[in-house]
């Protein structure tokens, strides 16, 4: 059982993901983005850490689906067709050899390391009032920081889209 | 076990007994299926009973009779309402996405039946007792806007889409408000866990309980989350997107027979599911208002709030006119954004001072004079008196 | 579930939004592929905090709260640069985003 849950949902995720990068139409791609976004967040709570997956379940399946979706509605073409981008096989190829190299590099990093084949320790739990205390006491500096970059960045997101004032 | 205790737990004895009638091998399977049967079977029941109490309480308020041709009371409408769905032809638009479309209620019927596990109905009786209950139960809701925006998305119908995109924009902008002042009730509490949470509330002063709505900052906190929880069901007077006079339904438009019906369902069950959540964040959840009233069982009292809650819901969309997009908007950020922020520094305040009338005088002022300055700042100019002619 | 194979399952899904990021000609689609990267790298870190000495403290998991943060506000930002691209040139095709003028 503790092989087999979080195997599920990591199948989910790659399949959302290999889903994302092969559909033609974008509103398919970004619902099957939100399958890959719960699917991982399945993975984390399956592994022990449920705060971090219920965390990721609202913000990025609940927010940055929601607002990939939006975008899409509000770029679309003129014409429906134009949606189906073509793109010239040499292109096509050398970026694909360039995934492949880099998936080829990273599993032989991870395969010929030792001491990664050992069975997983007892499961911490993952108290939440002890992550808030953590997150209050040791790490308040990323805390303020995220929250001034949150700030910031919501003022530049709506002042980069606001339309310029007519003369 | 004294009677009252017995009766109290009526239902948690029977689901133990039930569960040792099995064989050992089945017990795990039977233990976790059989409240998720129980649950699967009343809230469709209460939803039925409510269509009726609904059209009812409706007409009345409106002058009328309501439903009164089926059975004794119009008691068997929703009986007649589901042959009906289920026997009126299913259309599908030729240029729509079958597949997009047939998912949008699926997915939206089962993320709502999700948010019903963490919702304590009684004293012992929830269904997954998770230790972050709360969170669980705003991050599976917040994916019901990705099943209306599907619903509206596939129909390939302008109408639709801007129904769609209209219900999205104002889910996410109440979505803010709704967690502020949730929030509220966690921090007091202390602990993201509901059974907690109504543990906290169950306790009583002389015969008065704790809680949470009798205190100021969780008044402020509960009509907050109150409101946002009607625009989050798109309910009157938030239900632009599926009115019926602007946009025919909204995004529903393409909808016909059980599609519709399973949307009518999510949508009765979404507002259960988040009343429920309110009761038990501010209203104490299964606990009895006074401390003399505790021999009544704790699941009825809970039905009691709930159905006190629909009643109120139901004469607010007799009552109110619907708002406009904009107005809706206006008043998520202009209004309830800062004022469930200032409820939540109220409720810090509240923590932090100590017990005693002057914490209350503080609370209560720091949350009241915000609501009377904002109130007067968000309105858009004077409101002038009404001025009749009369045909002289 | 050992800890090599929760790796490559991030390396994978790395490697897919690395591919969505390169072969794909819609500039959403491109920022598609960078959360998909985050999410990868998220998932490392959640797999090295479960298998790690000393699971009670929580670093990976603030670790990965904080990036969840980061992730949406660059969506955010990033949607809107799109989205104000798109007002000028017409068009969200990264081919024909080709000019510095404007």
């Amino acid at each position: 059982m503790t092989f087999a849950l979080p195997a599920i949902f990591a199948i989910l995720t790659l399949a959302g993901a290999v889903a994302a990068l092969v559909l033609r139409n974008l509103v398919h791609c970004a619902l099957s983005l939100v399958f890959a976004f719960a699917g991982l967040g399945g993975v984390y709570i399956s592994l022990g850490a449920q705060f971090a997956g219920l965390a990721q379940v609202l913000v990025y399946a609940g927010g940055v689906a929601i607002l990939i979706v939006f975008a899409v509605l509000l770029v679309r073409e003129r014409d429906e067709k134009q949606d189906h981008t073509t793109i010239r096989w040499g292109n096509l190829l050398s970026g694909i050899a360039v995934s492949t190299l880099v998936f080829i590099a990273l599993a032989r990093c991870i395969l010929s390391s030792t001491g990664l084949h050992n069975a997983a320790p007892t499961a911490p739990v993952a108290e939440i009032r002890e992550i808030g205390t953590m997150m209050m006491s040791v790490d308040i500096l990323p805390l303020e920081i995220i929250g001034v970059l949150l700030t910031a960045s919501m003022l530049g997101a709506v002042i980069i889209a606001l339309k310029e004032a007519r003369r | 076990m004294t009677p009252v205790q017995i009766a109290d737990q009526i239902f948690v004895l029977i689901d133990h007994w039930l569960i040792d009638q099995c064989p050992t091998i089945f017990q795990p399977i039977v233990a976790a299926i059989l409240p998720v049967v129980v649950i699967l079977g009343l809230f469709p029941a209460l939803f039925a009973f409510t269509t009726v109490l609904e059209r009812k309480g409706l007409g009345r308020i409106q002058n009328r009779m309501g439903p009164n041709r089926t059975g004794p009371l119009g008691l068997l409408q929703p009986v007649a309402d589901g042959i009906k769905s289920l026997t009126k032809e299913d259309t599908v638009p030729r240029a729509a996405d079958k597949i997009v479309n047939f998912l949008a209620p699926v997915v939206l019927v089962i993320i709502v039946f999700l948010t019903f596990a963490v919702v304590p109905v009684g004293r012992n009786m929830v269904l997954a007792n998770l230790d972050s209950g709360v969170l669980y139960f705003f991050a599976v809701g917040a994916a019901t806007e990705l099943a209306v925006f599907m619903a509206g998305w596939s129909s390939r119908n302008k109408y639709a889409l801007l129904g769609a995109m209209r219900a999205v924009a104002q889910m996410i902008s109440y979505e803010v408000p709704l967690l502020l002042s949730a929030t509220c009730a966690v921090m007091i509490a202390g602990a993201l866990s509901t059974t907690t949470i109504v543990e906290q509330q169950a306790r009583y002063t002389g015969i008065w309980p704790h809680w949470y709505v009798f205190t100021p900052w969780g008044f402020g906190a509960f009509i907050l989350f109150m409101i946002a929880a009607l625009a989050e069901s798109n309910r009157s007077p938030f239900d632009l997107p599926e009115g019926e006079s602007e946009i025919i339904a909204g995004y529903l438009i393409e909808y016909s027979g059980f599609k519709f019906a399973l949307f009518f369902l999510g949508e009765y069950l979404g507002m259960f599911a988040i009343s429920g959540m309110g009761i038990t964040l501010f209203l104490g959840g299964w606990s009895a208002p006074f401390s003399f009233l505790t021999w009544i069982p704790s699941y009825l009292w809970f039905f009691a709030k709930l159905f006190a809650i629909i009643a109120v819901f139901i004469w607010i969309r007799g009552t109110l006119p619907r708002l406009r997009t904009d107005q809706l908007m206006n008043f998520a950020w202009k209004f309830m954004l800062p004022m469930s922020l200032i409820v939540l520094v109220d409720t810090g305040l509240w923590r932090w001072l100590t017990p005693g009338a002057a914490r209350w005088t503080i609370t209560s002022l720091v949350v009241i004079i915000p609501y009377i300055v904002l109130g007067r700042a968000a309105g858009s100019g004077k409101i002038e008196k009404r001025s009749y002619r009369y045909a002289t | 579930m050992t800890l090599d194979i929760l790796l490559l399952v991030s390396a994978a899904l790395f490697t897919l939004g690395l591919a969505s990021s390169l072969l794909r000609r819609n500039a959403i689609l491109v920022l598609v592929g960078i959360e998909l990267m985050l999410n990868a790298a998220n998932l490392n870190f959640i797999a090295f905090w479960r298998f790690s000495a000393h699971p009670e403290a929580f670093t990976g998991i603030l670790f990965v709260l904080f990036s969840i943060a980061l992730a949406a506000a660059e969506a955010a930002v990033g949607l809107a640069l799109i989205i104000s691209i798109h007002r000028f040139y017409k068009t969200s095709n990264v081919d024909r985003i080709d000019r510095m003028k404007g």
